[in-house]
């Protein structure tokens, strides 16, 4: 047993409005630099759809993720490494930006400056690509929004894999949900295998998945590597820049901006601590039904003395373990088994989780045919076919879905009786495998979704890691080449680069 | 004059060129690292790179390769071999004028992608259109000399430009004798090559160097950095 810890995340669909706030707030942070102007780091789709990129969940097309071998290891889609490589001067898995959108901006000057006419200016499109006038927009990051778009196109969506779509079509029958999107600093990353330079990195001490932007040298294989599109290729700077889990804030305990600013408070964030030993073995699970759950195996249970224990000796500090027992994240995966990963079909063990919606009842219309299941509604008749949820979640297995969805059926009705009947139903909460107590937490985590019930995040312990003394005066006003001493060890310039000064930082480290 | 040029030009410039290109990457790599990229533009456009850029680099690799070897092996050591000057002529113009025409053909391609299409044009550095054209010059004028090297099968024109390469890496201060008489074609080839080299510190060509050879034996597939390890170059104290 190796334990690491790691900042999870789970995103309670059941409760996003499609605001768009997250990816908002995080493109104006991060991605509003020339050359990823069509980068969004987040992003919301409006499911049925094919998403952004186009049909990004179609790795037929882009041979994202892993596969697993007959010999039983896996290996990515993409190929082995010598077929990565070979990749390298046309990579056939690489989208184009069309795949995205011509990124592009208005004529907003245009309003102010234009001369007096019969009609009113308007402030046209212009290329942010080549400068030039753009007289039709085709795509754009969220073209579905609200089913936008003929159901023919939408229906690509490879979730309707053993479905009979074409019900769907009719608009009796329509669903809808919500599915934001980000990184999801995967246990088994396939960016990072795909990574020929070996720019990408998995910190061990929150999980955070980063490019080293100075290794980046843009060989672009793990654009195609990742399943869920979530790498982008700067075309201006010629590096790959990714979901950085805003880890300047995660370091100093506050939650991502994306987090931070939803509205709908649906975003959690907390410690989960994992078994390193075991994510290959868990990656490789024969049948990818079964990768929902060998992934939670990965994961270790933070009251467990011996985790504790085996936790001390790999180095996770007390307060990471501390927040471990707090976190939302674990009572959401583990404990009460709401939440799932994103198609864990990739195989690559994603840390960022989904807690299915409930939808309107589909027959609800009609008197009388409503399918209930005891006092229930049976969640099969929810109007998102619980087939749809269980191809984006848990690789097509049911099970798990409906059993989350009758979890929070259950919760509400254990909360409607409580607080308008005034009556404690213990039996509404056992019938879905609860104690009243869970149903209670969950519903005060959940429902109510405090501040600091969603986000449980330890500091990062820098002093530990860095040099204080050091930095001290090191990188105020800088100009030229920033605050970087370069790469190398030897300076090129005679100017000693190694620390002459034993502060007491260096002392500790020694003793430990 | 024309001593005086071919001096400067055959026997000094090839000096100046290489300190630039070593020297010149050594200090892009160490100070200016963010800067250090393939600059791919497939992004942007797939079109016509697909083609373009595969035929290109396998072209160019491969009379790399050739040109390397071909020149900078000892003429001893090919007769010791038993491979007579015609023999090795001959394998030259034809190894050569095979990925030489598929260089080119994919450098066609390339080029016109860069000028013509209007992304990848509006996204390219003075030195990306630059160093692409000079790069099919170059294939332009290598192909150029394959006429008059058939002419002189035998290969005594070749032996020249070996004695010229070798006598520069030998530090053999009348190298550039060996060329005065060369064809202008050759001449402006190598002066061109030459050039190349010089300027490659200060383009994308740099790429070349971080060739990711290693991937094919890196331990397994994933990357894990520990807290506080060597690799955070950017916690170094600025000077």
């Amino acid at each position: 047993m190796k334990v690491r810890a790691q900042i999870g995340m789970v995103l309670n669909l059941d409760k996003c409005i499609g605001c768009h706030t997250c990816s908002v707030t995080c493109k104006n942070v991060w991605t509003n630099r020339e050359g990823v102007e069509y980068a969004w780091f987040n992003n919301v789709e409006t499911k049925p759809g094919i998403g952004f990129p186009k049909e990004w969940e179609n790795q037929k097309k882009w041979n994202g993720g892993w596969v697993r071998k007959k010999n039983g290891k896996i290996e990515p889609k993409m190929g082995p490494k010598w077929r990565i490589l070979a990749k390298i001067f046309a990579n056939p898995d690489l989208p184009e930006i069309d795949d995205y959108y011509e990124p592009f901006d208005f004529d907003y000057g245009h309003l102010q400056s234009a001369q007096e006419g019969k009609t009113m200016p308007t402030a046209r499109p212009r290329s942010k690509l080549t400068g030039e006038r753009m007289e039709k927009i085709e795509w754009g990051p969220n073209w579905e929004e609200i089913l936008g778009g003929e159901f023919e196109k939408r229906s690509k969506d490879v979730n309707f894999e053993g479905i009979e779509k074409e019900i769907y079509g009719q608009f009796e029958d329509t669903f809808m949900m919500y599915l934001p999107r980000l990184c999801e600093h995967c246990l088994n990353p396939t960016c990072v295998a795909a990574c020929p330079s070996g720019a990408i990195y998995k910190r061990e001490d929150d999980g955070i998945v980063l490019i080293d932007q100075e290794k980046c040298r843009g060989w672009r294989m793990c654009v195609s590597g990742c399943p869920y599109k979530k790498i982008y290729y700067n075309w201006n700077s010629g590096k790959s820049e990714k979901c950085i889990f805003c880890y300047p804030r995660i370091e100093a305990g506050q939650p991502t901006v994306c987090s931070e600013t939803c509205v709908g408070r649906i975003r959690y964030l907390g410690v989960v601590l994992y078994d390193a030993d075991k994510i290959s073995e868990a990656a490789s699970t024969g049948n990818e039904k079964d990768l929902y759950e060998e992934q939670l195996k990965v994961f270790l249970d933070p009251n467990d003395p011996a985790v504790i224990e085996q936790a001390r000796k790999d180095g996770v500090p007390e307060a990471w373990l501390e927040s471990a027992k707090t976190s939302p994240v674990y009572k959401m995966a583990m404990e009460w088994k709401v939440a799932f990963p994103l198609h864990p079909e990739y195989r690559t063990l994603p840390m960022v989780w989904y807690i299915p919606p409930l939808s309107p009842l589909q027959s609800a219309a009609q008197e009388g045919k409503l399918g209930m299941d005891g006092d229930m509604p049976d969640v099969r008749s929810l109007r998102i076919p619980v087939r749809y949820l269980a191809n984006l979640l848990t690789a097509g297995k049911e099970e798990p879905v409906v059993s989350a969805l009758e979890r929070m059926l259950a919760m509400r009705s254990y909360m409607r009786a409580k607080t308008i009947d005034g009556v404690i139903d213990e039996t509404i909460a056992a019938r879905v495998g609860m104690s009243s107590q869970m149903i209670e937490d969950m519903y005060q985590i959940m429902a109510i979704a405090n501040y600091e019930d969603r986000f449980v995040i330890p500091t990062t312990h820098r002093e530990a890691s860095e040099d204080a003394y050091d930095i001290r005066g090191s990188c105020g006003f800088s100009f030229g080449n920033g605050c970087s001493g370069g790469n190398s060890k030897a300076d090129l310039f005679g100017a000693n680069r190694r620390k002459v000064v034993q502060t007491p930082t260096d002392i500790f480290k020694e003793q430990v | 004059m024309f001593s005086y040029l071919n001096t400067l030009l055959y026997g000094i410039y090839p000096y100046i060129a290489m300190v630039v290109l070593v020297v010149g990457s050594i200090i892009r790599y160490d100070r200016e690292p963010y800067s250090w990229r393939s600059g791919s533009s497939q992004l942007l456009r797939r079109k016509q790179l697909m083609w373009g850029s595969v035929l290109f680099h396998l072209g160019v690799l491969f009379i790399f390769a050739g040109h390397f070897v071909g020149l900078l092996t000892p003429i001893w050591i090919w007769d010791a071999l038993g491979v007579s000057h015609q023999a090795k002529q001959t394998l030259a113009v034809v190894a050569g004028g095979i990925a030489g025409t598929m260089g080119i053909v994919g450098a066609t391609l390339l080029v016109h992608r860069r000028l013509f299409d209007p992304r990848v044009r509006a996204q390219s550095s003075s030195t990306d259109t630059l160093i692409i054209v000079l790069l099919w010059v170059q294939l332009f004028l290598g192909l150029s000399t394959i006429p008059v090297s058939i002419a002189h099968i035998d290969g005594h024109e070749m032996l020249k430009f070996m004695s010229w390469a070798q006598g520069i890496f030998t530090f053999d201060l009348s190298a550039s004798s060996y060329v005065t008489d060369a064809p202008i074609i050759f001449k402006l080839h190598l002066f061109l090559g030459l050039t190349i080299l010089f300027l490659f510190p200060f383009t994308r060509l740099v790429h070349m160097l971080s060739v990711p050879v290693r991937y094919i034996w890196r331990p397994g597939y994933q990357v894990v950095r520990q807290k506080g390890d060597g690799s955070k170059a950017n916690r170094a104290p600025a000077e």
